[in-house]
């Protein structure tokens, strides 16, 4: 299992808002400054301090050699990132945005995934592979996809996603500390939300693999990560005017999966509706719905439900609100788990 | 015009980084148009007779080793084989100039300069048998996974060689790929990397003349292989692949050259694959066989051999000899690839995370119970065919 890097310290009273790009740039701090073996790598990640300013002072703070401005060239980017962590270092590498990870698919499936397998445990390959990623920015093409769905299929890989500003540090400290490989999806759209957050002493870190209950609520459960996270929690309070308590629940890692909070939680509810951006076809809303079904079919009131964005190609940015599931397309959803009204 | 006299180019690059320099005259980096030889020229008097005779033998070893991998094959040992029949000197060359310390990539035909640098030849089978992926711990012998997709291991190379120059270790990598290897993006990213970062590595391209059915002319346009080495700002070298002094001579610089922190080298080896791409492969499809002839006549360890019995450094005992020494690996591989491979399934879920996951766990029950339920059904049989 993924080792919780210590934290430095107790949560004090000593907060102020922060956003959720401070928050990963301060992980990524704190990270290099524990572990010499830690190295960024990605296109602008130096001087420039990342386009989203993630890695902004890291170069300056712990030189070249430590956050590395490389040639423009993904595949070569991990590539090189797979040699750095055969050679004992911690490489964490920084894709710019979602669709530009796509060249560097085959070293990601074909060796970051499998190295410790192809090995026999001999050679495990200790990779962040930051990438930000959906829509919500109003970004022209190749910039908004949400590629979970890819990562989750490629056993050999974690795969985590914050939602809030205390998390994005958390599971970016535990990616980090890791002796696996994790592609840490950033959801770019919740870059500059604010938290209060204290930079000095920071949540605890998560170890990967935990969902967490944001909401309680009795009528039935959202399921959701990153990106879709507040807009899961606005259709809760909405949705307490109709009569429903619904539970939100943050999936937080997509592999591994937590199946046990998932599940206890659609037992006590009834009824789940998955929530996501990602396209539904072959998302991670059929995996999710499948599990629940195979785990809670007689606690459920109604079939589970999914909400997600429509199967088309991320849309030109003047048309992507019709395409991100919003607050009313969930509680669509909701209305229809009334399901024994129908029957 | 060099980049320096552009106009304007002040404007858009006014502090270039301190390792930035114009190349002003790429001549040094660019191959020789005929491809280095030693033997059977004047510069292999200099050779030293003690390393002649080393590779000498390794060379009849190797050959060796392809047949009898081929024959396993042929007996249901192996999966596949790509023999590198033809190839033995760049094969033995690579893995000769290396020290212990620096790391081999090899794709999946450099079984033999894993097994050159010291790997176990069983141990080096594993992946063409399908038992396993990679039967050796990398660390060990400083030699990464046998690689098959293309290209793919190049950037390895190049990050590795980075890191341990960043912990100051004195360590170079070396390479391996083929000419179809060098069409792919791997290649050409990897070589920018290494350049732009003045890398500790050398590339080795042995230019066995097809990518499987297809011949260079309909690979590449360029010059040659080495030459695509300009175009990064690194030195390209063109070596005769089949003259194992040659290729020892170059590779033998170019490490020296990483070592001494100067960078990068491209090396193309220019050889020929005698056997087809793999035991699968017809051959006959796309090569006509006076084509194979003419190059059956710069056989690698004919080439060497006829060297060193001119020089009277090799006579029949020396020759027979080296045979034996052969054959005994040879018997001894065939021995042990002939017992069977024991295998615990439940080694299928061991090594996909450090720890497992909740759903690898459940399926590794799962597993578990289905071997438990087929060893019940055999003890079954055996009880009833036993009454």
């Amino acid at each position: 299992m993924t080792t919780a890097a210590a934290t430095t310290g107790a949560r004090t009273a000593k907060t102020k808002p922060a956003t959720m790009a401070q928050a990963l740039g301060r992980a990524l701090r704190d990270s290099m400054a524990e572990d010499p073996a830690v190295h960024v790598l990605g296109e602008d990640v130096g001087t420039l301090g990342g386009v989203f300013r993630i890695t902004d002072g890291l170069a300056k703070e712990f030189g070249d050699d430590r956050c590395t401005d490389t040639p423009l060239a993904e595949a070569g980017i991990l590539g090189a990132a797979v040699g750095m962590a055969m050679y004992g270092l911690r490489p964490v590498v920084e894709m710019q945005f979602d669709a530009f990870a796509y060249p560097a698919f085959e070293q990601l499936i074909s060796h970051v995934a499998k190295m410790r397998n192809r090995t026999g445990g001999a050679m495990p390959l200790p990779i962040t592979v930051r990438v930000p990623y959906g829509g919500g920015i109003g970004g022209v093409e190749h910039h908004s996809d949400s590629s979970e769905a890819y990562y989750m299929a490629t056993p050999g890989l974690h795969v985590v996603t914050p939602a809030t500003v205390d998390d994005a540090y958390g599971l970016l400290r535990a990616s980090i500390a890791s002796d696996d490989p994790v592609v840490f999806l950033e959801p770019k759209r919740l870059y500059w939300s604010k938290a209060d957050w204290s930079p000095d002493a920071p949540a605890d870190v998560e170890p990967i693999g935990r969902a967490v209950v944001r909401r309680p609520g009795r009528s039935a459960t959202l399921i959701t990560y990153g990106p879709s996270l507040p807009v899961c929690l606005e259709a809760a309070e909405a949705a307490v005017a109709e009569g429903w308590d619904l539970e939100v629940v943050d999936l937080r890692s997509l592999v591994p999966f937590d199946d046990e909070t998932v599940a206890a939680s659609v037992r006590r509810t009834g009824r789940a509706v998955v929530v996501h951006e990602s396209t539904g076809f072959g998302g991670p809303g059929g995996e999710i719905a499948a599990r629940i079904t195979e785990r809670c079919f007689h606690h459920l009131e109604a079939p589970v439900l999914r909400v997600a964005g429509f199967d088309i190609p991320y849309p030109p940015p003047m048309l992507e609100r019709h395409h991100l599931p919003g607050v009313d397309r969930v509680l669509d959803a909701v209305a229809r788990l009334q399901w024994e009204a129908e029957g | 015009m060099t980049v320096q006299e552009l106009p304007g180019a002040a404007a858009y690059r006014p502090t270039p980084p301190p390792a930035w320099k114009p190349l002003t005259d790429p001549a040094p980096l660019l191959p020789d148009p005929e491809p280095y030889r030693v033997l059977g020229t004047d510069a292999a008097a200099d050779a030293d007779p003690e390393l002649l005779l080393r590779l000498y033998a390794e060379l009849v070893r190797g050959r060796r080793y392809n047949a009898q991998a081929t024959a396993l094959t042929k007996q249901g040992r192996l999966a596949v084989y790509p023999s590198s029949t033809g190839q033995e000197a760049c094969e033995i060359a690579a893995a000769l100039v290396l020290e212990e310390r620096d790391w081999l990539f090899p794709s999946y035909r450099d079984t033999l300069a894993a097994v050159a640098r010291g790997l176990d030849p069983v141990e080096a089978l594993t992946l063409l048998r399908g038992d396993r992926h990679t039967g050796y711990d990398p660390r060990e012998h400083r030699i990464a996974p046998l690689c098959t997709p293309l290209a793919t291991q190049l950037p390895h190379a190049v990050g590795l060689a980075h890191a341990a120059r960043l912990k100051g270790d004195d360590v170079v990598a070396l390479a391996m790929v083929g000419d179809g290897g060098t069409s792919e993006g791997d290649f050409h990213e990897a070589l920018n990397f290494a350049a732009v970062w003045r890398a500790p590595v050398v590339f080795l391209v042995q230019n066995n003349g097809f990518a499987i059915s297809v011949p260079l002319a309909k690979q590449t346009a360029a010059p040659s292989l080495a030459h695509k080495a300009v175009g990064y700002g690194m030195p390209g070298r063109l070596v005769d692949g089949n003259d194992a002094v040659a290729v020892h001579q170059v590779l033998g610089e170019a490490v020296a050259r990483a070592r001494r922190g100067e960078g990068p080298t491209l090396v193309e080896a220019v050889t020929y694959r005698m056997d087809a791409h793999t035991n699968a492969d017809d051959a006959t499809r796309y090569r006509v066989d006076s084509e194979v002839e003419t190059w059956r006549a710069h056989d690698p360890v004919k080439l060497l051999e006829r060297e060193l019995t001119g020089r009277g450094l090799l006579g029949e005992d020396g020759i027979e000899e080296a045979r034996e020494a052969a054959e005994r690996m040879a018997a001894a591989l065939r021995e042990r690839m002939n017992a069977d491979p024991v295998l615990d399934p439940m080694d299928l879920f061991s090594h996909v995370y450090t720890e497992q996951t909740g759903q690898l766990r459940e399926q590794a029950a799962r597993l578990r119970a289905e071997l438990e339920a087929e060893r019940d059904r055999h003890d079954d049989h055996g009880a009833e065919a036993g009454r």
